[in-house]
């Protein structure tokens, strides 16, 4: 499979990207790893007339302390996310969400920034990021921006990024001491998850769903429940709610509510230990 | 003893293919140089039935790039004969015309409806793209019971979508009697899910007219290019003779590649069209729709027993998917399974009865065991069941109605005859290796605490028949070819060997183990041994690779010839020594007289004598080359039993393979290392059956699952590794001794895993699991019998 | 546009139409015909070859993304008609059979040991889920991996 012939101009800065893409308008799409974008291409799904690759800004692939929080450039790949000492200490839930993406090629290329702004609800990524209550940085014409995870994925394969600004940071508050699960269900190990739970709790809780609807959702239900006192198995019957899963050769929208709720628990469990 | 006496046969000798293959030097035919080549795409149907009403190439050839299109119509005259089926299993056997360009009516998604031709591999890409086809939508035709009702046809013209409907029941009333009689039957339906076959690499073409001569050169990703060559001269009005074809490095082919296919057709015919060379390779997508796909079948089966246990008869109905039209063997599949359905048991009472139907997807044809694991499967889930009823336990039913060691030759009652076998001890190593009673203790202890992850263990005993084959037998079955094998051997002037095989590997190592067998032979280093194969021009005779024939008919023939050779070589050292022959020996690479090393010659001199022919005895021909068509007296038939512990997830129907266990018995072994990888490969693809693979169509007819994202072909992280063991029981019927084994892991597999899992899950009252036992369909089967 | 990759240690420059895949960048461009498309949706991992070191899979990368830095190709493995041991290991442990996965698979797990990750069973074989092959049932592929990466399987 081939793409559709297009344009290429690489950035050489956050600011060039957002100039970039002022100047080519709809028909461009910011290139960072690629492989979330170059799939649809081949397939001729997507048919950008103008790739602007940011792929190449060094400046954005970093891990630091940011005091209170972890800040992680957004091109960082999934591989170094995986890989970084301070992500395993202070956010494990990351560590191991970044080392279950895709496999180990895909890992050293794809980045967690590229995985949030596609905002594919198969992904595991956006999931953790509602679980962790990230925070985004952008930065448009406007200047900058700060974007909680709650209302950033808006549709499928939607998010609240403006069409002429770049993700540029994921801020991810530090829970070294919290509790933790991520339950990816699956059919093999490369696979997306059919679905997936991506939970952390401390004194409160915070959980993410993959794949139980058009965006990645978060568990309000079972988070209110639990904050209201119930019983894991009973905060873990309500995994569901508000969720509105796909059918496909893998799952059953009715299959996929009993996954959530039987993986909801587990995650729970596992995080309550 | 494990293997073929020998120095080398019998050991596992690390192959000569892997260097170039570890190195990136093999050449597949997408690797082929070919300097101003164009390339071909393919506009494909996205429909699974719908009349063509036009096709307007306007903007395709605006592409840059893009130098023709080619509809069907246009390339009609190219074709002397439509595409061939060499198996036309019954004399009235409905076989729809079929173009390798649809003229009219597309009648899968898939089916080629024009051709483009470009300068280059993206351009050629663009041009398909472009290309406007208007389609008059038909009623597609997916299920096969649907199917045969004729509510739809698939081809108007022949008036009914049953392709044929082909019986063996060499006993009817005996049948009838032994189920009047029984005091147990039970009847099963299973399904044989399509599969789509995978090899890694797609397949490919490439075309290359030669500048003087008139001759045509065809590399193609084939496993067959000995019979594509009658093919391609056929079709396509060319002499034989001035038609080669070469099968470079091939990247896998389980049956896949066993076809004569319509890109191959179509790129001679536009290389001779535009007096140049042309190629085209395969997409991952195109390949799911445009290579055949495997099994497809409904299995209806009962089963007879008497009060004991002892099963009495079988009686079996196949309805089996064609697709839309006949491929190379397409009804044949069926057939190859037909005289197996009693499997390992000695069932007196035999009928069988398969109807070939056509449906709007892509034609089947053979895929790994093709017919052979369909039938294992069979009887060895209805074995479990009859297992159930009488309230035996799954080994116990087996060993009361194996077929004996002291039957063999066993004439089976589908009137074949089963060369050797011992299955008995395979079972019982079998179930040793996955430490059973241990298996079934915990089992019941995990039952009796109610746990939700449930453990079972399952088995079964396979026979398979393979090395195809005697041609006499083929021709009984309507095979419009022979099952032959062809071998040379020569000991070229400084003592190298050179062995021209007939047969055409892709993955299998044939050039190690022909090596192997030579090298024994004359006491030479098996690197001093070359093998030639896959190009018509330097092995001319050759009835190619695949059904598990290589070695039990190719690697035979290489030992008779590389015999020939040998026993002309004592006939020289005789004359020269001035001995009689019964006085020499053959040791360590050389003549002697009996007794008396100082007097031997190595077998090189005596090839440089041959070559020289300075003093050879009166009347013998110079050179030490013998050529043998080997035409094997019977099938082969390697058995054994595998078993599998799995554990269950009853929340979710996920399903783990925890323990696997393969005991098989292919005959003598050549390389062990690398009947071990036959197995290791086979197993898994059995095991992908029962558990991830189908391609699944909706009712549209279209393929939802044609890329590698969906179709779910297993990763190493899905597996287990396997405890193999095997045992050795030599077929009578060749010099060596051996069996075939490609196919043997395949056959074993599917009817274990599944064994395993309704063994897990009986308890709960489940009797059955439709493969693929995906966790979807598992839970619900759970959640169906809780509410019971 | 104009590209310049270090390949197998020589620079490749050429002109390339932004749309050209790596991997036919490899093949149709350098003459680089080991490393082979298998599937088109980075599943299989036929393609992959070593970005900077780290495997990736050709098939899903741009040639102008590769411009300025470094592949490796099967055919940069093995030095001197040497085998390179993970290689070795590949034939020692009959690790391939058609062989059209092996050099992806062969860079895969260079990649693999090179990281830490081929220590066991368990994690080799989490580690080659990203290249199929259909041929070994992987059994043998990872006793080679196994090997291959042990002690001498790694050159740096």
């Amino acid at each position: 499979m081939i793409t559709a012939p297009f344009d290429y101009v690489r950035a050489d800065s956050v600011d060039h990207a957002v100039q970039l893409l002022g100047t080519h308008g709809e028909d461009a799409k910011l290139l960072a790893g690629g492989h979330s974008l170059l799939p649809l291409m081949k397939l001729r799904l997507a048919t950008p007339s103008v790739l602007i690759d940011v792929g190449r800004l060094a400046e954005l692939s970093y891990v630091r302390d940011g005091g209170d929080h972890v800040a992680i450039g957004a091109l960082t790949s999934h591989h170094d996310v995986a890989t970084s000492d301070m992500v395993a200490t202070d956010v494990p839930l990351l560590r191991r969400v970044a080392g279950q993406i895709g496999d180990p090629q895909v890992r050293h290329l794809g980045t967690i920034g590229g995985s949030v702004v596609h905002g594919d609800p198969a992904s595991d990524m956006p999931a953790a990021m509602l679980a962790l209550r990230a925070t985004f940085v952008t930065v448009g014409p406007g200047g900058q921006r700060e974007h909680s995870v709650d209302g950033f994925f808006t549709g499928f394969l939607e998010t609240a990024i403006g069409a002429d600004e770049v993700l540029t940071e994921i801020r991810v508050p530090k829970v070294p001491m919290a509790g933790w699960s991520f339950q990816k269900f699956q059919r093999r190990a490369q696979d997306w998850a059919v679905v997936g739970v991506a939970c952390v709790r401390n004194d409160t809780v915070g959980i993410g769903l993959v794949n139980m609807g058009s965006t990645s959702l978060r568990a309000t239900a079972v988070e209110d429940a639990l904050g209201s006192g119930a019983s894991i198995a009973d905060a873990a019957a309500l995994a569901d709610e508000g969720t509105e899963p796909v059918d496909d050769l893998n799952a059953s929208p009715e299959y996929r509510r009993h996954l959530a709720h039987v993986l909801v628990r587990r995650a729970l469990e596992e995080a309550s230990r | 003893m494990t293997a073929v006496m020998g120095t080398v046969m019998g050991t596992s000798l690390r192959r000569k293919e892997d260097p170039r293959l570890l190195t990136g030097e093999a050449r597949f035919v997408d690797d082929l140089v070919l300097p101003g080549a164009r390339w071909l795409a393919m506009v494909r149907s996205p429909e699974a039935h719908a009349r063509i009403t036009a096709i307007d190439a306007t903007a395709a050839l605006d592409t840059p790039g893009v130098e023709a299109v080619l509809t069907g119509k246009e390339l009609r005259e190219a074709w002397t004969q439509p595409m061939p089926c060499a198996w036309p299993v019954t004399d009235d056997m409905k076989n729809p015309v079929h173009f390798p360009v649809a003229v009219d009516e597309a009648c899968y998604v898939g089916d080629i409806v024009a051709v483009v031709v470009a300068s280059s591999r993206y351009a050629a890409r663009d041009g398909a793209e472009a290309v406007d086809v208007t389609y008059e939508r038909l009623p597609a035709v997916v299920d096969l019971e649907d199917a045969l009702s004729d509510r739809v046809l698939v081809h108007e013209g022949l008036g009914t979508n049953r392709s044929y409907t082909w019986t063996l029941a060499p006993d009817p009333p005996a049948v009838d009697r032994a189920f009047a009689g029984a005091a147990h039957t039970v009847r099963a339906r299973y399904v044989q899910q399509r599969l789509i076959p995978e090899a890694m690499e797609p397949r490919g073409v490439a075309v290359v007219p030669q500048p003087v001569g008139g001759e045509i050169v065809l590399y193609s990703s084939t496993q067959i290019p000995h019979i594509l060559r009658v093919m391609v001269g056929l079709t396509l009005g060319i002499p034989e003779q001035k038609v080669r074809i070469i099968a470079p490095a091939v990247g896998g082919g389980f049956g896949s590649k066993l076809n004569v296919y319509a890109e191959e057709l179509i790129a001679v015919a536009l290389a001779r069209r535009l007096g140049g060379p042309v190629r085209w390779t395969e997409e991952r997508r195109e390949n799911a729709v445009a290579t055949i796909q495997g099994r497809g079948q409904i299995q209806d089966i009962e089963l007879a027993a008497d009060a004991d246990g002892k099963v009495t008869a079988v009686r079996v109905q196949i309805l089996a998917d064609m697709g839309a039209y006949l491929q190379l063997v397409t009804p044949g599949i069926p057939l190859l399974g037909a005289f197996l359905y009693h499997g390992v048991y000695a069932i007196p009472a035999y009928s069988f009865e398969c109807t070939g139907v056509f449906t709007t997807k892509t034609p089947t044809d053979a895929y790994r065991g093709a017919g052979r694991p369909e039938a294992s499967y069979a009887i060895e889930r209805a074995m479990d069941e009859m297992a159930h009823e009488i309230g035996l336990a799954p080994d116990e039913i087996r060993r009361r109605n194996y077929i004996q060691p002291e039957q063999f030759p066993y004439a089976s009652p589908a009137g074949l005859t089963f060369d050797s076998g011992d299955y008995e001890p395979t079972l019982d190593r079998a179930l040793e290796l996955v430490g059973y009673e241990g298996i079934r203790k915990e089992q019941a202890d995990r039952r009796a605490s109610g746990s939700t992850r449930h453990l079972g263990v399952g088995m079964a005993t396979y026979v398979e028949m393979c090395g195809l084959a005697p041609s006499r037998v083929l021709a009984s079955l309507n095979y419009v070819a022979g099952g032959w094998e062809s071998a040379t051997v020569r000991l070229l002037p400084t003592g190298k060997a050179q062995v021209v095989s007939g047969t055409t590997p892709h993955g299998q190592g044939h050039e190690t183990c022909w090596s192997m067998i030579v090298a024994d032979k004359f006491g030479i280093d098996p690197d001093d041994v070359e093998v030639l194969h896959s190009d018509t021009a330097v092995s001319p005779l050759g009835l190619d690779t695949y059904g598990s024939r290589s070695l039990a008919v190719g690697g035979v023939a290489v030992e008779l010839a590389a015999q020939k050779v040998l026993d002309k070589a004592r006939l020289i050292a005789a004359h020269q020594m001035e001995a009689n022959e019964d006085d020499l020996e053959f040791v360590g690479g050389a003549f002697q007289v009996k007794g008396s090393p100082a007097s031997a010659v190595p077998i090189q001199a005596l090839a440089f004598e041959a070559f020289t022919a300075h003093n050879l005895p009166d009347g013998m021909e110079p050179n030490l080359a013998e050529q043998v068509t080997f035409d094997p007296p019977n099938f082969v038939f390697p058995f054994g039993t595998h078993a599998a512990v799995v554990e269950v997830d009853e929340e979710t129907g996920e399903i783990r393979l925890l323990d696997y266990a393969a005991v098989d018995d292919c005959g003598n072994q050549v390389n062990p290392m690398i009947v071990a990888g036959q197995l290791h490969g086979g197993i898994v693809q059995g095991i992908a059956q029962a558990l991830w693979e189908e391609a699944v169509y909706d009712e549209d007819g279209q393929l939802l699952n044609a890329t590698l994202v969906d179709y779910l072909v297993p990763t190493a992280a899905e597996l287990p590794n396997f405890k193999l063991d095997h045992t050795v029981t030599p077929s009578p019927t060749n010099s060596l001794g051996v069996k075939g084994v490609g196919e043997a892991g395949t056959i074993g597999s599917a009817p274990t895993i599944i064994n395993a899992v309704v063994d897990a899950l009986s308890h709960l009252g489940i009797r059955d699991v439709t493969m693929p036992a995906t966790p979807q369909r598992v839970w619900k089967l759970i959640e169906e019998a809780k509410a019971r | 546009m104009q590209v310049s990759i270090a390949l197998n240690g020589a620079t490749s420059e050429h002109e390339v139409e932004p749309r050209l895949l790596l991997v036919h960048y490899l093949r149709d461009v350098a003459g680089l015909t080991g490393t082979n498309v298998g599937c088109d949706t980075s599943s299989c991992g036929a393609c992959t070859v070593l970005l900077d070191g780290m495997s990736v899979k050709s098939c899903t990368v741009l040639a102008v993304q590769a411009d300025g830095r470094a592949v490796t190709t099967i055919e940069g493995l093995a030095t001197n008609g040497e085998l390179h041991p993970m290689q070795a290991a590949f034939r020692e442990h009959h690790g391939l059979q058609c062989g059209f996965c092996t050099p992806g698979m062969v860079l895969a797990a260079v990649s693999l040991a090179a990281e830490g990750g081929a220590g066991d069973e368990a994690a080799v074989r989490e580690g080659l889920e990203g290249n199929l092959c259909r041929c070994t049932g992987y059994q043998n592929i990872v006793a080679a991996v196994l090997d291959g990466a042990n002690g001498n399987g790694v050159r740096s």
